[in-house]
């Protein structure tokens, strides 16, 4: 084996896997020691073209609180036909379809390379794809305009197959009915009122007496796609229906005052939208879509009240505790999204407006539901458009990389226990015996539901080492840990993906450089900022910025080499030397810092924080910042105002915005007209590289970011000049009038600030 | 009486042009004379008619001070002293002479003076000198018995058997020993009811049939009434019918006794051939004299020697009618012994109207003076305005009050108005003419804001004026000034309307409009039941068609070319669709919004739309609808939402409006006002029964007061197959001054045209808007109580969002204070609505009265029609709150209490056998009688708890001319006429004894139309009518006439068609064939007979009334 680095990566490309530990310790005790805890992240979906699917079921272990999966680290008795679990030790006979199996003739899950195995399976009947759009008309006509062609174009993207169905909201809620012919036919209800999931469908008509509902099933024998068929059907059969009735769709025709925002019914529309879905298709995959224009204004769910002259709640009320509809929208829409969740749907919001909409209230639906969250400024963005039409993107295969309803299972061996995880998920509240008491993130529980995912949604999750400190693993001991995702594919299969991983325990005594040496810093910075994120959703901000530097100090202090008392002698080894630099600006980032962010903003940037993966987080985390110059091919610079020179072209990507920035010298040439000069064509091509290379982040990036192209002195620098470390301040003006970058107006520390202090601290007994 | 008034008004409405050009000045301030005459065109219309006028006052010489006491009397006198000598003869004989007299009254008086409209009465008795010095109706009752030998009468009556009653006959007048034996205390009831069956048992007299009957004619079972005594129209044949079938019943013979009672003398037919057909009929009596009517006077010698007819020997000529009645033979003696007043010898409403029609139908009305007695409702006059509002607005139970509350209490007479504020007009009167104020409003009087009125007294040269109401002196505005003439009239006096005339209107400013704004024009919205009883029945299909060119005829406001009413539809079963309309849409929208459970209105744009506009979508949308809802298999309904979701939206567009209900069933699904069958015939005659009037849960009392707050008009069309509780669905209708229209078991061959007529109707007609109206008097009486389809948040103002031109109002007032012989006393009817283009109007109405200090003359300026208006409104709001019987005592307590208060005070000394009736009540107990056994206050087995609560609905908001014909429906024979004249036939009284069996009658009481086809009526009447060849094929039940190019077919559809347009709801004719089983129904409506629920019959209750009078003044 190679170096770590090359383990890890092959880990993650094979199953997705990211642990913060490669080597674990072997006792509880060590184990807290080390600060980090051991933890992983998890893609259950990561793309695997080279991955096909078995076609059979998997082979569990018989013992019923085990129920493992086969897998490579079993051991089998090819001669009595039998396997050991791993995990319980249980000795399993194998089912009779594996009669042939010998040591040549191996089933796959049994091969090592199939650590990463997925099953299809069949089970129930195959319910197509749901897609019940939400669709606030309370937009300004451009908006609507826009926003209905983007619906439109949707039904293109759809599988043939799939049910759509279509609610509208205003001051009232609209429930489309597609099937009928001639007159188009809605169920509108109050937005000012809340009803449950019964009342709902009682009104929808979806609850039939029991007579009619024997005629129904005599006529056709499924009932319940007939009885919904009403408000769901499928594209191909009401695809210029649709497109017609969203066509006409006119804007809340409702006056709205002078000095009035429109009545939006947001809350009461998605409690309809999943009432109906509760009552149709329970456990099927289906998507909600909610696009809205602008914050909820009354009913249940209401974020700010009408008149406009009241702004909505932004971080300085809420700290005031002035946010007056805050907490009963929350809950309104909390509920919403465990009844969302529980019931396998997902919903997505889609939030385009110039001011806040509530995401702050509402992104409990798409986080407990793996919905997506988008947030523009317009409907008439390409941001939206493109990001929307993302969401239909497919795979090699042709398939939606979207998957619904999944669960996962964690499995470990006896020294671990669950801890608990982190991610678009919610618990299922399933304690088996290999949960810990020790608590992080979603936990309780070995299974979580996972409503719908993709391809990158990525989970972390958090263990616990178990083992005593007096009862040693034998030497080459592994630990092992199982992840079984079972979840409803796009092509509405059955399929169960199982992961299955070990590393090597170590004595963290006599052998910490081993471990130290399996320390995966980008996992280990991502994981502790998934908690600081997690623990700032209810906390102050201030009292996680004190947490995750006493863990850093922590840490620094385990596995730095230096003298007592003396900073100058820190030394971090290669394996950590940038995790202090991550946590600096991990620390400046909106997912931390609320300063200058809208709640929405804030809750936003966190949503996506809490589900991408490794790459996309430590972007994050730490933007990219790449230089173009006529010095010599692009390159990465370093993340600080020292990059920033009037010769340079720089493209930063943040995750959520890619800005291009042009240097001052850069910006007058262009202004000058120089890259229209065929003599200056070079010039021409340097303008366009960062562009092209825009474009191919833009091109993957779900959701689009916001595209800025700026330059010296634009307004919109202020985009870069917020997330670069400010080595040059106002504060130290030695660096005017030196070629060395452009000096940042704040009072916040520089990363060399950080570090001193870090060191200091670190190296200090006082702690 | 102000005589002074009526006099100038002809001048100067005569010279238009200075007139015209004060009132312009006066008006807009504007100098020029020259103003051409435009805006006060529709002023100068009527001028010519006010020019014509002169006359009305002057020759009014006759005042009724002078003139003897307006009552007739039901003369004893003849009688009495032929009494000893006949018997019952007298009896009879006084009463019909008496019928006479009245009538006679009327037609003399009128040659002489006809001008004098007003004091008809009086100077109508004149001419009898003699014998009406006290005009009184008296009729002997001694002898008649107030035990209720009225059960006899019918049976008593027609059925004569030829041979026997010879016998019987001159036995009866031995009968006039019985007579002094008339026990008075047999129980009427008991022998009414063995009396009818009686009757109806089938008549077997062999030889009679066989003599002049086709064998057909034998099966007929009540042959008996037509086959009544043919009597000599002069010879007052009519009344011997009683009495020899009196005469025969003595004889307690169980041969049938009365024959063919005392047929009609050869001769007779011979002078009046004409009347064959009437002979048959065997009324002679009335019927007689009315055709001829100058012939019967000539009668009146007759009248002196009463006896002579009483004695027409018995029939020696068999009438072909009168079959010989078997039942009769069946008959315990001792019922025919019974005995009876003659009916024809009691006051008879037809002939009540017919004398006032021929007295007061050919000169206009002036309303100049004060205190004046209209014409009869029935009467067809001309109302000239000159100061006091037109009858046709207000009609008072009298037109002379008492001037002391004492005076009011001793009488009983209920001091009422009957106001119907914005009543439709002939074409030949002018419309109200609309006032402009400008902008600072109507004039009013400072303390009481009684509006500018004729009475206002002007004082200080015109600078002043002080409120006739309230005493009140208010400055007049400095834009209102003028000065007044020598006589302290304004000089512009004919120039302003509200100064000359008793109704007008002024335009309201915005201070008289719902939140000071000025309202929009208001919305029509059509709410169409869906379920399935709805849709099978055919009716959502048939409106959604008629509603497709109905449209194009909503109310317009003068001469505007399209109407300003907006329209929205709503379809519901147990949800409610709403339909997006809107002109730029494609196809409509529905919008179903199910959360019945808290109404709201789920689009405001598109939902109320203008028809011309979206006529395309909409068309569209009522193509659609029956076809959206064909297979629909929703049987629950809701009812409250529906009319919450109509008034929310009108609501939201902030206008006023009418919601048009069409609703098939009882509202049981989920949903507030949610309703349970709740029928209970077990109910009846207990002291529960009102709760079947009144409606099942309080939430629809809540839901009509929003809506009236809103404006929001309900009118309700409902299709039941079953029990709907329409106690309950009506409150919100009736709260809001809309209508119910109820079809049972709706069919669409045979109720479309009923429905239809009556939706065009309803959709076509005025309507005016969230009105308030209040009624304001003068000193001394207030008014306390009000009765009709409204609602009322306090106590003086009725409130009605929606008022159209059938909808009355029914003010009672009562003393509070002493009132002047001088100053009379004032009533001023002001009405703020808004009109059916938006505008928004006060109409003003005022009336004087005369105020007395003798009772006589309170008796003599009564309005029978009008009391009875208002005691059935009374007595029918009663129902609600106390046992049935409870009311119906009160009723007759209370009449008593009147006729006795006026024997004992203004009648002639007599003897206390004698019933003296005031002559302007003589009808009083008839009319009561009607109401007593009213399906509200004696339902009978088959009429259905919501009928009874539906009528009750009804009754509470018409007018004095529908109670009247409701409670005392029109009869006519239609082939006693030639075919060829153009006048209405007159009416015959509605007993069962008035009809022959051989001809053909037609029915109305403003709800049913009946068409009765007698048993043996001539075959050729048969083929021109029903094209069939025979009586047999007539297909009974039919509700059409099939339209045949013959005169009488002609005449009869015409005669149809024209009582139809009199009545403000379609009636569905029901052919009933004689002896058919639908002839039950038919005869509920014969009102002076015997009730098979238990009403009595005339006679009977007049005996009844006869012996509560007697023992209050003893």
């Amino acid at each position: 084996m190679a170096t770590y680095l090359e383990f890890i990566q092959q880990n993650e490309e094979q199953d997705g896997v990211r642990f913060s530990w490669n080597v674990w310790p072997s006792s509880r005790l060590e184990a807290t020691r080390m600060v980090v805890p051991l933890a992983c992240l998890l893609t259950p979906l990561k793309e695997r073209p080279d991955l096909p699917p078995v076609q059979y079921e998997p082979v569990l272990c018989s013992r019923p609180t085990c129920k493992a999966v086969l897998n490579p680290l079993c051991q089998v008795d090819y001669r009595a036909k039998l396997w050991a679990c791993n995990f319980c030790f249980q000795r399993n006979q194998f089912p009779p379809a594996y009669a042939g199996i010998s040591e040549v003739n191996q089933p796959a899950e049994l091969m090592p390379q199939f650590s990463t195995i997925e099953y299809i399976v069949q089970r129930g009947p195959q319910t197509p794809l749901i897609f019940l759009y939400v669709v606030d008309t309370c937009l300004e006509e451009e908006d609507l305009q826009a926003l209905k062609e983007s619906l439109q174009m949707s039904l293109s993207l759809l599988p043939p197959d799939a049910l759509v169905g279509l609610i509208t909201f205003g001051r009232m809620v609209q429930v489309h009915e597609l099937s009928c012919e001639g007159i188009s036919k809605s169920y509108v209800f109050r937005g000012t009122k809340d009803l449950t999931a019964k009342q709902i469908q009682d009104m929808l008509g979806l609850t039939k007496p029991a007579m009619s509902a024997q005629q129904a099933r005599s006529v056709q024998p499924q009932g319940q796609p007939f009885i919904s068929s009403r408000f769901l059907q499928p594209v191909h059969k009401i695809d210029m229906n649709l497109t017609d009735l969203l066509g006409e769709l006119q804007r809340d025709p409702w006056p709205v005052t002078q000095g009035k925002r429109p009545l939006r019914s947001t809350g009461v529309a998605l409690s309809i939208a999943v009432g109906l879905l509760e009552g149709t298709f329970p456990n099927t995959g289906a998507r909600i879509m909610l696009f809205t224009g602008g914050p909820p204004t009354q009913g249940p769910g209401m974020v700010v009240g009408d008149e406009l002259k009241v702004p909505i709640r932004s971080w300085h009320d809420i700290e005031k505790d002035n946010a007056r509809f805050m907490k009963k929208a929350t809950k309104h829409y909390e509920m919403l999204a465990n009844r969302t969740a529980t019931n396998g749907h997902c919903i997505d919001i889609y939030a385009c407006a110039l001011d806040q909409t509530g995401l702050l209230e509402m992104k409990c639906c798409a986080n407990l539901t793996g919905g997506h969250m988008v947030m523009g400024d317009s409907f008439n963005t390409s941001l939206f458009k493109q990001t929307f039409q993302r969401v239909f993107s497919r795979d090699f295969n042709g398939d939606f990389r979207m998957a619904f309803g999944a669960t996962l299972d964690v499995k470990t061996s006896r020294e671990l226990k669950i801890s608990g995880a982190i991610g678009p998920c919610i618990s299922l509240n399933v304690k088996g015996p290999c949960v810990s008491e020790n608590e992080y993130g979603i936990s309780g529980t070995s299974q979580w539901k996972i409503c719908s995912l993709d391809p990158t949604s990525t989970l972390a999750i958090y263990f616990e080492v178990v083992n005593q400190h007096n009862a040693p693993i034998p030497q080459g001991g592994r630990g092992a840990i199982q992840f079984v995702t079972q979840y409803q594919h796009s092509s509405t299969q059955r399929r169960i993906r199982v992961t299955t991983v070990a590393r090597n325990w170590a004595d963290a005594q006599n052998q910490l450089q081993h471990i130290e040496a399996a320390f995966d810093q980008e996992a280990a910075a991502v994981l502790m900022a998934r908690l600081g994120v997690f623990r700032a959703e209810s906390e102050e901000g201030p009292d996680v910025l004190r947490w995750l530097d006493r863990q850093l100090i922590r840490l620094c202090q385990k596995f730095g080499q230096y003298n007592k008392e003396d900073p100058n002698s820190f030394r971090l080894s290669d394996s950590f030397s940038l995790y202090p630099q991550f946590m600096f600006h991990l620390r400046r980032s909106p997912f931390l810092q609320v300063f200058n962010n809208s709640p929405d903003e804030s809750s936003y940037y966190r949503h996506h924080f809490a589900r991408q993966d490794l790459t996309q987080s430590l972007i994050m985390i730490q933007p990219i910042l790449y230089s173009y110059s006529f010095h010599g091919p692009p390159e990465p610079v370093l993340l600080d105002s020292s990059s920033i020179l009037a010769d340079r072209i720089l493209l930063m990507d943040t995750f959520f915005q890619i800005v291009i920035y042009l240097g001052e010298t850069i910006a007058q040439w262009r202004k000058a007209g120089y890259q229209d000069m065929p003599e200056y064509e070079n010039f021409k091509h340097l303008l366009q590289a960062p562009l092209d290379d825009a474009q191919d982040i833009l091109q993957t990036r779900f959701p689009m970011p916001r595209y800025i192209n700026t330059e010296h002195g634009g307004s919109q620098a202020r985009f870069l000049l917020s997330k670069v470390n400010p080595s040059q301040t106002h504060n130290n003006l030695y660096a005017w009038g030196q070629e060395s970058g452009a000096p940042i107006l704040t009072d916040d520390v520089s990363l060399q600030v950080f570090m001193d202090h870090l060191k200091k601290l670190a190296v200090s007994s006082a702690s | 009486m102000n005589v002074n008034q009526p006099a100038p008004p002809g001048v100067p409405y005569g010279q238009p042009q200075p007139g015209y050009t004060g009132y312009q000045s006066s008006y807009g301030g504007q100098p020029g004379p020259i103003i051409p005459p435009s805006p006060y065109g529709a002023y100068n219309g009527p001028m010519p008619g006010y020019q014509q006028l002169p006359p009305p006052g002057v020759p009014r010489a006759p005042p009724s001070s002078g003139t003897p006491p307006a009552s007739t009397t039901v003369r004893g006198p003849s009688s009495q002293s032929a009494y000893g000598q006949f018997g019952q003869g007298d009896v009879q004989n006084g009463p019909s002479s008496t019928v006479q007299m009245q009538r006679a009254p009327v037609s003399q008086p009128f040659v002489p003076a006809p001008v004098a409209p007003l004091v008809n009465q009086p100077a109508a008795f004149q001419p009898y000198g003699p014998p009406p010095t006290s005009a009184q109706v008296t009729t002997q009752m001694a002898g008649m018995q107030i035990s209720g030998p009225a059960g006899p009468p019918p049976s008593g009556l027609g059925y004569g058997l030829p041979p026997t009653s010879m016998a019987s006959a001159s036995g009866s007048f031995q009968g006039s020993n019985l007579y002094g034996s008339y026990p008075q205390n047999l129980a009427p009831p008991t022998s009414l009811a063995q009396a009818h069956p009686g009757a109806q048992t089938p008549q077997c007299c062999a030889p009679m049939q066989a003599s002049s009957f086709p064998p057909s004619a034998a099966g007929g079972p009540r042959p008996p009434s037509i086959a009544g005594p043919s009597m000599p129209g002069q010879s007052f044949g009519g009344p011997p019918v009683s009495q020899s079938n009196h005469a025969s019943s003595p004889p307690p013979q169980t041969q049938p006794p009365m024959p063919g009672p005392p047929g009609p003398p050869p001769p007779m037919h011979s002078s009046q051939p004409g009347y064959q057909l009437q002979q048959n009929g065997s009324f002679g009596p009335a019927r007689g004299p009315q055709p001829n009517y100058g012939g019967a006077y000539s009668g009146a010698p007759n009248f002196a020697s009463p006896p002579g007819p009483p004695q027409p020997p018995p029939p020696k000529r068999l009438d072909p009618d009168s079959i010989p009645s078997p039942q009769l033979n069946e008959l315990p003696p001792q019922q025919k012994t019974r005995h009876r007043i003659d009916p024809d010898a009691i006051p008879s409403p037809i002939q009540v109207i017919e004398d006032d029609r021929n007295n007061r139908g050919s000169e206009p009305f002036v309303t100049g003076a004060r205190g004046q007695v209209p014409p009869l409702v029935t009467t067809n006059f001309l109302v000239k305005d000159q100061g006091n509002a037109s009858p046709r607005y207000i009609r008072c139970t009298s037109y002379n009050i008492p001037c002391t509350s004492d005076m009011a209490k001793q009488a009983q007479v209920p001091l009422a108005a009957v106001i119907k504020p914005l009543a439709k007009l002939p074409p030949e009167e002018a419309p109200p003419y609309v006032v402009d104020h400008g902008e600072s409003g109507p004039v009013r009087c400072n303390r009481c804001k009684a509006y500018m009125c004729p009475f206002m007294q002007f004082i200080e040269g015109g600078r002043r004026f002080q409120c006739c109401f309230c005493s009140c002196v208010t400055e007049v505005p400095p834009q209102y000034f003028q000065h007044l003439d020598h006589t302290g009239k304004r000089v512009d006096f004919y120039d302003r309307p509200e100064l000359s005339l008793g109704s007008y209107e002024f335009l309201a400013t915005v201070d008289y409009c719902k939140n000071n704004k000025f309202p929009r024009p208001p919305a029509f919205i059509f709410m169409i039941d869906v379920s399935y009883n709805a849709v099978r029945s055919g009716l959502v299909r048939l409106l959604c068609e008629e509603l497709k060119s109905l449209l194009d005829f909503l109310p317009r406001e003068g001469g505007a070319e399209e109407s300003a009413i907006r329209v929205g539809f709503v379809t519901y079963n147990k949800v409610l669709h709403f339909y997006n309309v809107k002109s730029s849409l494609a196809q409509p929208q529905m919008m179903v919004v199910s959360d019945v459970a808290d109404m709201f209105v789920p689009l405001l744009d598109g939902f109320l739309v203008n028809v011309s506009e979206s006529r395309t979508v909409i068309t569209s949308l009522l193509d659609q609808i029956p076809e959206m809802f064909a297979d629909t298999r929703e049987t629950e309904t809701v009812f409250a939402p529906v009319i919450q979701a109509g008034m929310e939206a009108l609501k939201a567009a902030e206008c006023p409006g009418k919601l048009f209900l069409f609703h098939t069933s009882l509202p049981i699904a989920e949903a507030p006002g949610k309703l349970k069958n709740r029928d209970d015939r077990k109910l009846l005659n207990t002291d529960k029964e009102k709760t079947l009037f009144q409606p099942q849960t309080g939430f629809y009392q809540s839901l009509a007061k929003e809506c009236v707050a809103q404006g929001c008009c309900v009118d309700l069309f409902l299709f039941p197959n079953q029990y709907v509780d329409v106690a309950t669905l009506g409150v919100v209708p009736y709260h809001t001054g809309g209508s119910i229209y109820k079809y049972a078991c709706f069919q669409v061959e045979s109720d479309q045209e009923r429905f239809l007529s009556d939706l065009r109707r309803d959709v076509q007609k005025d309507v005016g808007f969230d009105a308030v109206m209040r009624v304001r008097t003068s000193t001394g009486i207030r008014a306390t109580d009000f009765f009709g389809a409204f609602y009322m948040s306090n106590t003086t103002d009725v409130e009605l969002a929606g008022l159209d031109g059938d909808k009355t109002v029914t003010v009672e007032f009562k003393h509070d204070d002493r009132l002047s012989e001088d100053s009379g006393a004032l009533i001023q009817c002001a009405l703020l609505y808004t009109s059916c283009a938006g505008q928004r109007r006060l109409r003003i109405h005022n009336l004087s009265l005369n105020c007395c200090t003798q009772l006589a003359d309170l008796y003599r300026n009564c309005e029978t029609d009008t009391l009875i208006n208002y005691l059935a409104k009374l007595a029918y709001r009663g129902v609600l709150s106390s046992p049935v019987k409870t009311v119906r005592d009160a009723l007759i307590s209370q009449c008593a209490q009147i006729l006795a208060c006026y024997r004992k005070n203004c009648a002639s000394p007599s003897s206390a056998g004698q019933l003296i009736l005031p002559e302007c009540m003589k009808l009083l107990p008839v009319y009561l009688n009607c109401v007593l056994k009213s399906d509200v206050l004696q339902p009978g087995v088959e009429v259905t708890t919501d009928d009874r609560a539906y009528v009750r609905q009804l009754v509470t908001s018409m007018d004095v001319a529908e109670t009247n014909v409701f409670f005392y429906p029109r009869l006519l024979p239609l082939t006693k006429v030639p075919v060829e004249s153009s006048a209405e036939p007159p009416a015959v009284r509605a007993s069962e004894e008035r009809l022959s069996k051989g001809d053909v009658y037609l029915l109305e009481n403003g709800l049913n139309l009946f068409l009765w086809v007698g048993a043996s009526v001539q075959q050729g009447v048969v083929q021109s009518l029903f094209s069939v060849p025979s009586f047999s094929q007539i297909n009974s039940g039919l509700s059409a006439l099939p339209v045949l190019e013959n005169p009488l077919s002609k005449r009869v559809r015409d005669l149809i068609d024209s009582f139809r347009a009199q009545r403000s709801r379609y009636m569905k004719l029901i052919v009933v064939k004689q002896e058919d089983k639908l002839e039950m129904l038919f005869k509920h409506f014969l009102v002076e007979d015997k009730s098979l629920s238990g009403g009595a019959s005339y006679v009977d209750f007049l005996c009844h009334m006869h012996k509560e009078i007697r023992q209050l003044l003893s």
